[in-house]
Order: C-alpha cells, then sequence, then structure tokens
C-alpha cells in the first residue's frame, strides 16, 4: 500500500532547476533510499515533502490524501542531518521542547518522552545538557526529537553521519523497531554501503529527475549488468596495464568485471602471470550500489 | 611570515564589512552626535532658554523689565498661553501663577520668573527688604536656573539703570539725609536721560552669549540646595528660587541614569536574545522548528514575549538595585514605572528581533547592531541627559524609540505626571513596537516557504 507519493515534482530557484519533474512513492513499512550526488536536488525533495519548499508543479500524497503547499504535516516526522537541538537544554527538555511543538500536551508528552528516552538508551542522561552528550548521544536524540509525536512516515537525512560503527548498529536497531510497527521511511544518504544493507529500494536522482529506482538486484541488472566484479592484489606493480582491469592505489589492486566467473576469472590469472607478477589476494563479488551510482552519475566532480 | 600575516588581516578587512563600520563609521558617527551634543552648535545657534513671566506688579517697572527680558537674545520669553477650553479655541491669556507652576511641572519651560506685586520697591534695595523675583524651576535641569538668574542681573543693571539710580538715591537720601534742591533738579533731569538711553541700547542690543550667564553664574545659586527655598541670590535684584517639583534633585538625577542606563542594556539584551534566531538558522533548528506545528509567526510571537518579560525584569531589578542603595523613589510611582517599562520592554523586544530578522549572521547582527544602539543611545539620551541638549538634538532624537522612553520616565520621577500624562509616550512607543514586529515578521518571511 503506497504512503506518500510524488508526481512529476517540479521547482526552479531562479534559472537552477533543482526538480524536473521528480517521481516516487514510499510503502507501508518500506524503508526507502534517496540517493544521489550533492546539488542532484534531494534536499529540495525532502524539504518539499516536509512543506518547506513550495513546488512549482506536481503533487505530493500523504496517505492517499493531496497536500497543500502550506499544510501542517501531522503524519510525517522530519530528522534533520543537523543536531538540531537546543545545546544548554538537558535531553528531557528538548524533548519536551519538540513534542509541544508537534502538539503533544500533559500525560501524552510525557508518556512520549519516557518512551524516547528508553528508545535512544538515554534514561540514564536525561537531565544533563544535551552539550555534554557525545556525537552518537546527539544523534540518537535527533532522531528521536522528529518521532515523538508518532509520525508513520519519517523523513532521514543523513541520520548516521560522523558517528562510529557501534552508534549506527545501534541507530538502525530503533529505526527498525518503529519499522516493525509499520512505519515507513525515506532515508537520504551518501553512505552507499549503509542503503545498499538497509534499504528495500533505492531511487536515485541526479539533475532533478529519477534516474534509476529498484531494488539493489534490479538496479545492477539495469546497469552494470549481472556478472561479478574480481579484485586482484599483486606483489609488485606491474611495468604494462593488465588487460580487462584497472589499478588502483599504487598500482598493486586491480579490478575488473568478470561476466562468467567459471570462464573469465581463469583468463585473469593467467594475464597476471603473463605480467610477471604473483596474486597475493584475489575477491569476487556482485557488483556494489557503488557501482551502479558511479556508473550512474559518472565520477567527475560536482562542485 | 610577518608580511604574509599583514596580507591575510588586511584581506579579511577588506572583504569584512561589519569590520570596517566598527572600525571607521562607528567613531565618525560617535564624533558628529557627540560634537554636536556638547558644541550645542548645530546650525550655528546657540541653545536658548525657554522661559515663562509672570507679571503680577502691573507696573511700568514691571512691564518695562518683560521687554528688556524679550529683548534678550539667550532668552525665549513666554508671557501668554492658550486658554484652557474646546481644542479650536486659539485665545491667548497672560501666564499666572499657577499657570507657570505647570509649564514648568510639565517640562515647558525650566524656568518662570514671577514678578511680585511691590517689585518697584525690591530692586536695588541694600537692605534685604521688599517681595523678591521668584524663580520657579524645574530640578531636572541644574544649568537653567543659573543662566537666568545670571541673565537677570544683566539685564536689571544694563536696561533699568534709572531705576536703580532712583532706589539708590532714595536709599542714600534715607541714610545719610536729603539731596539739596540743585542736585535734586539735576538728579531728575538726569534720570530721563538715563532711562532712554538704556531703551535705546536695550532695543539694538547685540546678541548676548550663553557665557553671559556664566559671568554670572555664581552669583546665583544652585536648584539643588537643601532648603526648598533660597534667597541667596545677591544681585541687583533679589531673587528667591521656588523649585515646583517637591523631589530632591539627586534622586531625580538617579532615576533618570538607572532608566537611562537599563534601556541601553536592554536593547543589548534584546539584540543578543533575539540573534538566537539566527543561531538556530545556523543550527537546522529553525528548519526544524518551521516543520513542526508551530510556525514563523508563533515562533516570533514567543520570543517577543520572553524579551519583554526578560527586559522588564532587567529594568525592575535596575530600580530596585536604585532604590535600596540610591534611595530612589520608585514605590511612589510604581503604577506610571510599570507602565513605562512595559511598554519600554515591549519595543526594545520588537526592535531586537526586527534586527536580527535583518541580519544575515550572528556576526552581521553584533557589528549592526553595536553601531545602531550605540547612536541610538546617545542621540536618545542613555549617554547624556536629553534636558542638556540642544532643541535641534532634542528633536532629532525623538526618531529613537528610546528617546521617548526615557522622557515617560522623566514625567514619571521627576515631573510626577499622571498616568494620562504618559500618553504620548505611550502611544510613540506603541507604534514603533507595531513597526518593528511588522519589519520583522516580512524579513523572517525568507526563512519560511520557499
Amino acid at each position: 500500500m503506497t504512503i506518500l507519493r510524488v508526481e512529476d515534482a517540479k521547482k526552479a530557484f531562479g534559472a537552477t532547476q533543482a526538480l524536473c519533474g521528480v517521481s516516487l512513492e514510499l510503502g507501508e513499512g518500506e524503508l526507502l533510499g534517496l540517493l544521489g550526488p550533492n546539488g542532484a536536488g534531494k534536499t529540495t525533495l525532502v524539504r518539499a515533502l516536509a512543506g518547506r519548499v513550495r513546488l512549482d508543479g506536481g503533487t505530493i500524497e500523504l496517505f492517499g490524501r493531496r497536500l497543500s503547499a502550506t499544510e501542517t504535516r501531522d503524519g510525517l516526522g522530519v530528522v534533520p542531518q543537523e543536531i538540531a537541538l537546543y545545546p544548554l537544554l538537558t535531553a528531557r527538555e528538548n524533548l519536551e521542547a519538540f513534542g509541544s511543538f508537534n502538539g503533544l500536551r500533559g500525560g501524552a508528552l510525557r508518556d512520549r518522552v519516557a518512551w524516547a528516552l528508553e528508545w535512544t538508551g538515554l534514561s540514564e542522561r536525561a537531565r544533563e545538557p544535551i552539550r555534554r552528550f557525545s556525537g552518537g548521544m546527539r544523534r540518537r536524540l535527533n532522531i528521536a526529537c522528529g518521532v515523538l509525536h508518532e509520525p508513520r512516515v519519517i523523513l532521514l537525512d543523513e541520520p548516521t553521519v560522523g558517528v562510529d560503527p557501534q552508534s549506527r548498529e545501534r541507530i538502525y536497531e530503533m529505526l527498525d523497531r518503529l519499522r516493525a510497527n509499520g512505519v515507513s521511511m525515506l532515508l537520504t544518504t551518501h553512505q552507499l554501503d549503509e542503503a545498499e544493507a538497509r534499504c528495500e529500494r533505492i531511487v536515485i536522482v541526479d539533475r532533478g529527475r529519477v534516474i534509476a529506482a529498484g531494488t539493489l538486484g534490479d538496479l545492477v541488472r539495469d546497469t552494470v549488468g549481472g556478472g561479478r566484479v574480481v579484485t586482484v592484489k599483486l606483489d609488485r606493480a606491474p611495468a604494462t596495464p593488465i588487460e580487462g582491469l584497472a589499478s588502483e592505489a599504487n598500482g598493486t589492486i586491480w579490478r575488473g568485471p568478470v561476466r562468467d566467473v567459471d570462464v573469465d576469472l581463469a583468463a585473469v590469472l593467467r594475464r597476471v602471470a603473463a605480467a610477471g607478477r604473483t596474486v597475493e589476494d584475489l575477491e569476487v563479488r556482485q557488483p556494489s550500489l557503488q557501482s551502479v551510482f558511479l556508473h550512474l552519475t559518472g565520477r567527475e566532480l560536482r562542485e | 611570515m610577518i608580511r604574509t600575516l599583514l596580507r591575510i588581516h588586511w584581506t579579511n578587512l577588506r572583504r569584512d564589512r561589519v569590520a570596517q563600520l566598527l572600525s571607521f563609521v562607528v567613531p565618525m558617527a560617535f564624533f558628529t552626535i557627540f560634537a554636536l551634543i556638547f558644541g550645542g552648535r548645530g546650525g550655528g545657534v546657540t541653545g536658548r532658554v525657554h522661559i515663562a513671566v509672570v507679571d503680577e506688579s502691573h507696573t511700568a517697572t514691571s512691564q518695562r523689565l518683560v521687554r528688556a527680558l524679550q529683548a534678550e537674545k539667550s532668552l525665549i520669553v513666554l508671557t501668554r498661553v492658550k486658554a484652557g477650553g474646546p481644542a479650536r479655541d486659539t485665545t491667548r491669556v497672560p501666564i499666572d501663577r499657577a499657570r507657570a507652576e505647570q509649564l514648568v511641572r510639565e517640562g515647558r519651560v525650566p524656568v518662570a520668573l514671577v514678578l511680585p506685586a511691590g517689585l518697584d520697591t525690591s530692586l536695588a534695595r541694600f537692605d534685604g527688604g521688599g517681595a523678591p523675583i521668584q524663580m520657579l524651576s524645574d530640578p531636572s535641569d541644574p544649568i537653567a536656573p543659573q543662566v537666568v538668574g545670571g541673565l537677570l542681573q544683566k539685564i536689571v543693571m544694563s536696561a533699568m539703570p534709572d531705576v536703580f539710580m532712583k532706589s539708590g538715591i532714595g536709599q542714600f537720601e534715607r541714610y545719610t539725609g536729603g539731596l539739596t534742591p540743585r542736585q535734586r533738579t539735576a538728579v531728575d533731569q538726569w534720570l530721563p536721560q538715563l532711562r532712554a538711553r538704556a531703551e535705546r541700547d536695550s532695543a539694538g542690543a547685540p546678541a548676548t552669549s550663553a557665557g553671559a550667564g556664566g559671568d554670572s553664574a555664581g552669583a546665583a545659586s544652585g536648584p539643588g540646595a537643601d532648603s526648598a527655598k533660597s534667597a541667596d541670590f545677591s544681585g541687583l535684584a533679589r531673587v528667591e528660587v521656588v523649585p515646583v517639583l517637591g523631589r530632591k534633585q539627586d534622586t531625580g538625577m538617579i532615576s533618570f541614569y538607572a532608566a537611562a542606563i537599563a534601556v541601553m542594556f536592554l536593547l543589548f539584551t534584546a539584540s543578543a536574545v533575539a540573534g538566537t534566531l539566527l543561531d538556530e538558522v545556523d543550527s537546522g533548528t529553525l528548519e526544524r522548528v518551521l516543520s513542526s506545528r508551530l510556525g514563523m509567526t508563533g515562533l516570533l510571537a514567543g520570543k517577543w514575549i520572553y524579551i519583554t518579560l526578560l527586559g522588564m525584569l532587567q529594568i525592575t531589578v535596575m530600580f530596585v538595585y536604585g532604590m535600596l542603595v540610591f534611595r530612589l523613589d520608585l514605590l511612589h510611582h510604581l503604577p506610571g514605572f510599570a507602565v513605562m517599562t512595559l511598554f519600554t520592554a515591549a519595543t526594545a523586544a520588537a526592535f531586537g528581533l526586527f534586527l536580527a530578522s535583518m541580519c544575515r549572521t550572528r556576526a552581521q547582527l553584533g557589528g549592526i547592531s553595536l553601531l545602531i544602539i550605540l547612536v541610538m543611545s546617545a542621540l536618545g539620551g542613555s549617554m547624556f541627559p536629553r534636558i542638556f541638549m540642544t532643541p535641534g538634538m532634542l528633536k532629532a532624537g525623538l526618531v529613537t524609540f528610546n528617546a521617548w522612553a526615557l522622557d515617560g520616565y522623566v514625567k514619571v520621577f521627576w515631573r510626577e505626571a499622571p498616568l494620562a500624562d504618559l500618553l504620548p509616550q505611550v502611544g510613540m512607543l506603541a507604534g514603533f513596537l507595531v513597526v518593528f514586529l511588522v519589519l520583522a515578521r516580512l524579513f523572517a518571511r525568507r526563512w519560511e516557504r520557499v
């Protein structure tokens, strides 16, 4: 069941066309990854969903009802990339403030604050000003302030940027608990490994347009093909390039696609031997989301 | 390396307009303002003292004295005022003692002279007898009574020498015996000539600078004397100073400075707290708040109310401190104080929000608010009492809302004005408040939906 639908969203800032007809759908309980290079239009789209950008064209439907630009999005939670909290307030006070801004009052507010403190693992630190918190603790609280009012759709903008692997795991555990209750999420991130591991579907936007959408398997098949990628680490850099592979690092690591592992891998090893080098390590794997992303958006810097 | 550092700092200065403003424009602005205040020569005109004159004597001598006062170019003399009654009634009536007191009490003139019945017999008496000229004075202005007192001595001496000669001869005859008939004839012939010459001189008298008052200042007593009345003017015209506002001058000055300093720092506080708006823009908190049910209008309203309450507390603390330490009479002026503090704090809060919403960064707000608040404080009277300013500077100061606020506090604590008399000040503050809030809301639109 589609919870959120964007149809042909268009937005221009002066001469810059930020969105050129973006369409996407988010299903109930789904985690949808929204990827794209810097300046692709992700932030504009998320801000339009949050009611902070007025679209020039197109529509946004939430729970099957078309939203106006100025309408309050009660069923939507926004978790910004910045730690958008009051640094001198305690964790509890921040939760109370954002809960109040989102319409919670009295007992309902108290209950939700207690839930959020437990959910984030911050109950023990509830009375401390958050400026004393670690980056991971602030991130968790930042997310909690966006979901306190029990939205059924959550927009997550880089929710794990700048945190250690343990905090990242904790954050995804928290999000999984929400998803288990049917909450839908739109995740924008540059952490492609996270998107690959966590998202059920992925939408890639570039220059204000959707350039690919689907599961990781769909994207791989439609872009870089269904083969595998072989990576070899050599003892020394070869004097001449190895056919069919591209070098990385200091010339000792070479990588390239193989269509049929049984046949093509042996050919790769023969070419390495012909170059007079020895293989120290070898890896064969499915093309990653990064391969797909770079294939679709290119390797040139955008800024 | 030093050269590189110099280049870096110079480049920073060239690209930082706020730093340029603070380095070069603010000092010049202050120099200009204080030169105008202390130079007092805006447009080359010396500040003239406004006085009211009440003629209770109605004699040729008192009328001559009034005319001589009117001819004195350091004075602006008011002898008639509009009669009370319908607003359209423009009839002007001579000022009586009650009206003169009211003029002083309302701050329209700092000094009123009452020429008493029997003035003719009291001028130039060396025995201290006779009714003295009464000088009704406003204790908030310690300068004007001294200037007027000195000028009065000079005017009486230079414009009415025949009166003095006649009185002197009378005194001479009283204590040493009468003049001979020949001497009497000579005196009678000479006195009219003396009078005619004085009137000619008075009609064509050159402009007298305020310094003339300074020459005679030593002959006048200050208004801050402990007794309510003092008769220690020792000139040819005996003058009795009557402060019409019962409070002691030092307490009045303390209340003035409590208000002046409080309002200046209130402005700094208001702009600093309103600057949290810019912090919230930088931290992303504003974006998050605006995504919630709380819109920009609600956010600004919340901040405005908070800064208003904080400002009221700040002013109250200042006055309570003044009451406890300097015996400022706060308790007898509570209603007026409450009204002025509410409107002053509310307007300052709106002004802070206006400044913050106008600026793009905290640094910009810091520079601009420092510039504007210091200029406003100088013009508006926080740094230098407005009562000492020239009329031009007084008018210029009215473009700042803090001048209206300070005028209101002066009315409450010095003039002991009833609440209704605060209407002009409160009305203007309310006007400023609405303008600032509307501007702040308009500027804040840039953070809303784009």
